[in-house]
């Protein structure tokens, strides 16, 4: 195994930006998510 | 939301397998070793790049002529996702760039006009979410979308014109390019990994914006309604 730790850090890489930008878009889904509950809610 | 998820976890499983098979089932190169095999991710990023930001722009121009919400929450999720296969382009770069060549990055043509590439999609990120108004957001992102494009088929050229530290064409780069078939078919399992990755992503990127403009109009409805009834009881006072 040569400059296995360059592979290492490439693979860890790209499932940390895959990761964090799910978690961004997950939050962002919850939060809109609850605002249009609440404005449903206000309109009826 | 059950669906995100089945769909996430999907895609999840074919990065592993893409994974495994880049790891252990793809042959050896025998200079670079084991940082060669960071190829199998590196270059299915640029793709799943191109194509998002293709749809993005694709977005942008119809916007234009249709001027209808949807294609400019296709632009907005082109140019996003484009965005995160473009860092991962880069960083997986760099780390390849450290053990080849002894640097982690260089000026050259084509790093340099990928760089750009990214800067003017983050730009074209911050200009949309800083206009209030929908239809001028739209309007403006659409027209900065298709300006920022421009610098994809530069960087596409940009090693094939210009005499850069980075590596030349792989694929359709004249004669004795490609690769060893066994390289070839793992690399195909990674580019479908990696474009499915980008398609969920754009998917729920896209519902995202769906449920903004929802948002947007459940909001001017409510305030609407609230004006109307602040009139309504000023009038009763009088």
């Amino acid at each position: 195994m040569r400059n296995f730790q360059y592979l290492a850090a490439a693979w860890f890489a790209i499932w940390l930006v895959f990761f964090l930008y799910q978690i961004s878009l997950s939050r962002r889904f919850s939060r809109l998510l609850e605002e249009v509950k609440r404005l449903k809610e206000r309109l009826q | 939301m059950n669906r995100r998820i089945a769909s996430s976890l999907i895609v999840a499983g074919l990065m592993c397998i893409a994974g495994y098979a880049a790891l252990f089932i793809a042959p050896d190169e025998r200079t670079m070793h084991d940082a060669q095999r960071i190829f199998y991710f590196h270059m299915p990023s640029w793709i799943a790049m191109f194509l998002a930001f293709f749809l993005s722009v694709l977005g942008n121009i119809t916007y234009l002529f249709t001027r209808k919400q949807r294609y400019d929450w296709l632009g907005v999720a082109g140019a996003e996702v484009g965005v995160v296969c473009c860092t991962i382009g880069l960083i997986t770069g760099a780390l390849w760039g450290r053990p080849a060549w002894g640097i982690w990055w260089t000026w050259d043509a084509r790093l340099t006009t990928t760089f750009l590439l990214w800067l003017l999609y983050i730009s074209y990120l911050v200009l949309h979410s800083m206009v209030e108004d929908a239809d001028r957001r739209a309007r403006i992102s659409a027209v900065f979308g298709i300006f920022a494009f421009l610098d994809v088929p530069l960087v596409y050229v940009s090693n094939r014109f210009w005499r850069t530290q980075h590596p030349a064409p792989v694929f359709f780069g004249g004669p004795n390019t490609g690769v060893d078939p066994a390289m070839g078919r793992v690399l195909l399992l990674c580019f479908a990994a990696m474009v499915s990755v980008m398609t969920v992503l754009l998917l729920d990127r896209y519902h995202l914006e769906r449920l903004r403009c929802e948002v947007s109009l459940l909001t001017s409805e409510t305030e609407s309604r609230d004006l109307e009834q602040r009139h309504r009881m000023a009038r009763e006072r009088v």
